[in-house]
């Protein structure tokens, strides 16, 4: 390894005989980037950490006074917050669950020989393309029960998606299926296209079904990259913002990033709204972690 | 060499001078986006024009507002010199050293007697009764209402009440006359409503609309003076309020659940209710044939009675402070001191701002050039509002959270949801030490 790190910074590498040497791009590429990754992204991130334990707000010209874990601890015990976290996961398991299904139906689909599959591919992922407040307007004109053409369609008279409390979050979630499911069914498109076109042709010869050559072949090859993009959309939906906070103001679709929003903005309690953006970081890389080891698992297959 | 080296000096002393002298001659005042702000921008274009100093109004879409205010003072930034800030920020901006006092500018002009008694208090002072100044009253305003004329004048529907209620169809006296009226021009088979009031949560509409019920039933939202809140914010009086807010949800177009000043507006315009609450700055929306094709049939009345007469409503508008990172604190000052002037507040009120100077808000002249200025000149004398406290926005949320599912959904009781907002104020307050 050390040689191969003493080689790529060889003075007479490739990049040396067209006039620029690797310790020069790494002095001009490399060094800058890592220093603007540490100003911005590292120190900032610790920086909170530190806030973190402090009743630092920054809307006050007072001092930080340190005060340990009592953010983590109250914030734990604030069945608000709890509430806020059981949106979210609600949230997640839903517009995931929705993606994937839809995502992947959609791929199977356009895994066949159809005409104008190309054109039909790319109109599928328009809706991912569309910055995520044009769509939340857009699907608030879209639910209203005056005027909304799904009420209109569906004939559901002047049924209330978004003033609904029971209802709301999954009128959002099924906006975010709709933005989505497009990325899910590319990812599994590309899942598809590579499982090997002699598996289907033995198990038609073993006169298999459709269901065992789905279950058989199919998923589990398509599994890991649809793992993929199973944690790209958690992590996303996770932190969703957004689509919430356009479509609808119920309590019942303040999702954790609203509250952590307003905790930070709108009430200025910026220590404790860094221990709260903590503890959403830990979960997502915990959630991150499981779905990883399941991922290494599928692959090792 | 001598003479080269004066030369320079003297240069260099001559461009410093104009360079002082140059940024001293602009001024910058941040507020939001909406129609007193154009107007304020018409105004500081006289101002400029008499003086030479330039004063551009910056402004930011109202869901920013606060976030972008708040942001440029924590970072103690220098781009405004002035804010027409909101009135609950005033404990919050002042504590935290962002406002300039302005204590001696009011005692010097005379200002407790010059502007309308309630806008010296809810705009300017802090902490309550205090007698410290930090804001000019710039915009008055409150909540009124506009009413479709039309509906209410036809024959037919008169007939049709007075034979069911007993009493003549007119702007309602009474809140609990609105609710009839609500209930009788409630017609979703024709996609007519009765009423439109406000419901968002996400800042203080639904807190604003909700006050209006409960001033006028006689309610408070606790001793301004104390902190204390448990027997106030839930009593008898406010439950009832509340009550009746949650019964006049009932009357409203559907997905009315984040309405507010904008949507309000659309009610009347869009002929979907026959009364709608709004700030009265926003009427003169409402009186333009370009935007309101109803305007001829538009009507307006104050803020109703509740059952035991009282009549008050929720503040709206703001006062104008200087802030303390401006680097032209001095010229602000000027501004304001021309701001002030009788005939300044006399042109502000022609063109469409809502002055706060009393002496024009007695005027005939001022109740007469609007169809709705002799409601706003009644209301401004009968006004509350919100806590100015630095934590203002934290006890906002929680009012959010305990009273909106009561009122758009139904869940629970009022009597539960102020009891809840008791104890979370309550706590509030302790965790700052204000309530021990």
């Amino acid at each position: 390894m050390a040689t191969a790190v003493m080689i790529s910074l060889d003075t007479k590498s490739r990049a040396a005989s067209r006039g620029m040497s690797d310790i020069h791009i790494r002095n001009l590429f490399i060094i800058p980037t890592i220093l603007f990754l540490i100003v911005f992204n590292i120190f900032p991130l610790i920086y909170s950490l530190g806030y973190s334990f402090t009743d630092f707000r920054a809307s006050s010209n007072a001092p930080a006074n340190f005060v340990g874990l009592q953010n983590y601890r109250e914030l734990l015990n604030d069945p608000f917050i709890w509430s806020n976290f059981a949106i979210t996961a609600k949230y997640v398991i839903v517009s995931v669950t929705g993606q994937v299904i839809v995502g992947f139906g959609t791929a199977m689909l356009l895994n066949r020989d159809i005409p104008l599959k190309g054109l039909l591919t790319t109109l599928l992922l328009l809706p991912m393309m569309l910055s995520m407040a044009v769509v939340g307007l857009f699907w608030k004109l879209l639910y209203d029960p005056s005027f909304g053409i799904i009420n209109y369609t569906l004939g559901l008279g002047s049924f209330e998606w978004l003033s609904n409390p029971d209802v709301a979050l999954y009128a959002v979630a099924i906006t975010d299926i709709w933005m989505w499911s497009p990325f899910v069914m590319l990812l599994s498109l590309a899942g598809l296209s590579a499982v090997p076109k002699h598996l289907y042709e033995a198990a038609a010869i073993d006169r298999a079904g459709p269901f065992y050559t789905f279950f058989r072949i199919t998923l589990p090859l398509v599994a890991p990259i649809l793992m993929i993009a199973i944690i790209f959309r958690t992590m996303e939906a996770f932190k969703t913002f957004d689509l919430a906070y356009i479509l609808t103001s119920q309590p019942t679709t303040e999702v954790i990033s609203i509250r952590l929003y307003k905790m930070a903005f709108q009430e200025w309690q910026t220590g404790r709204s860094c221990a709260l953006a903590y503890i959403v970081l830990i979960m997502i890389l915990a959630i991150t972690n499981i779905y990883v080891k399941y991922l290494n698992k599928v692959k090792e297959r | 060499m001598r003479k080269t080296m004066t030369g320079l000096v003297a240069g260099v002393g001559l461009m410093w001078a104009c360079g002082t002298s140059a940024q001293a001659q602009e001024l910058t005042i941040f507020w939001a986006e909406w129609d007193p702000a154009n107007y304020l921008q018409e105004l500081a274009n006289e101002y400029e024009a008499e003086t030479g100093v330039k004063v551009t109004v910056e402004t930011t879409p109202w869901a920013d507002f606060q976030t972008k205010a708040f942001t440029e003072f924590n970072a103690k930034g220098s781009a405004y010199d002035l804010v027409v800030g909101d009135s609950q920020w005033i404990g919050a901006a002042s504590e935290a050293g962002h406002y300039v006092d302005l204590t001696d500018f009011f005692t010097k002009h005379n200002l407790t007697q010059v502007m309308a008694p309630a806008t010296v208090k809810y705009y300017s002072e802090y902490p309550a009764n205090s007698k410290k100044y930090w804001s000019i009253p710039a915009e008055g305003d409150a909540v009124g209402w506009s009413y479709r004329k039309d509906w209410f004048e036809d024959p037919k529907e008169m007939e049709a009440f007075k034979a069911k209620y007993g009493y003549d169809l007119a702007p309602p006296k009474t809140w609990a006359q609105m609710r009839d009226i609500a209930e009788f021009f409630h017609r979703p088979d024709q996609k007519r409503y009765g009423i439109a009031i406000y419901t968002d949560n996400s800042y203080d509409g639904l807190v604003m609309g909700v006050e209006n019920a409960i001033f006028s039933f006689g309610g408070e939202l606790g001793d301004y003076q104390n902190y204390k809140v448990d027997g106030i914010i839930n009593s008898e009086k406010n439950v009832k309020a509340l009550e009746l807010y949650r019964e006049l949800y009932g009357f409203t177009p559907p997905g009315w659940a984040k309405s507010f000043f904008v949507e309000n507006n659309q009610a009347i315009t869009e002929n979907l209710a026959a009364m709608s609450m709004n700030y009265f700055a926003f009427f003169p929306a409402l009186v333009n044939e370009a935007s309101n094709p109803n305007a001829k049939v538009t009507g307006f009345f104050a803020n109703p009675a509740g059952p035991n007469g009282e009549q008050f409503a929720a503040l709206g508008g703001q006062g104008i402070s200087v802030i303390s990172y401006s680097k032209n604190q001095e010229e602000a000052m000027k501004f304001l001191e021309w701001f002030i002037k009788d005939e300044t507040q006399k042109r502000w009120a022609e063109l469409g701002g809502y002055t706060a100077s009393a002496k024009v808000l007695e005027s005939p002249e001022f109740q007469n050039a609007t169809p709705y200025n002799k409601a706003f000149y009644e209301t401004m004398f009968k006004v509350k509002d919100f806590w100015a406290t630095p934590e203002y926005a934290e006890l906002l949320i929680q009012a959010n959270q305990r009273i909106y599912p009561f009122v758009t959904a139904g869940q629970g009781t009022a009597k539960e949801a102020l009891d809840a907002l008791a104890a979370d104020w309550n706590a509030t307050f302790k965790k700052y030490g204000r309530n021990k």
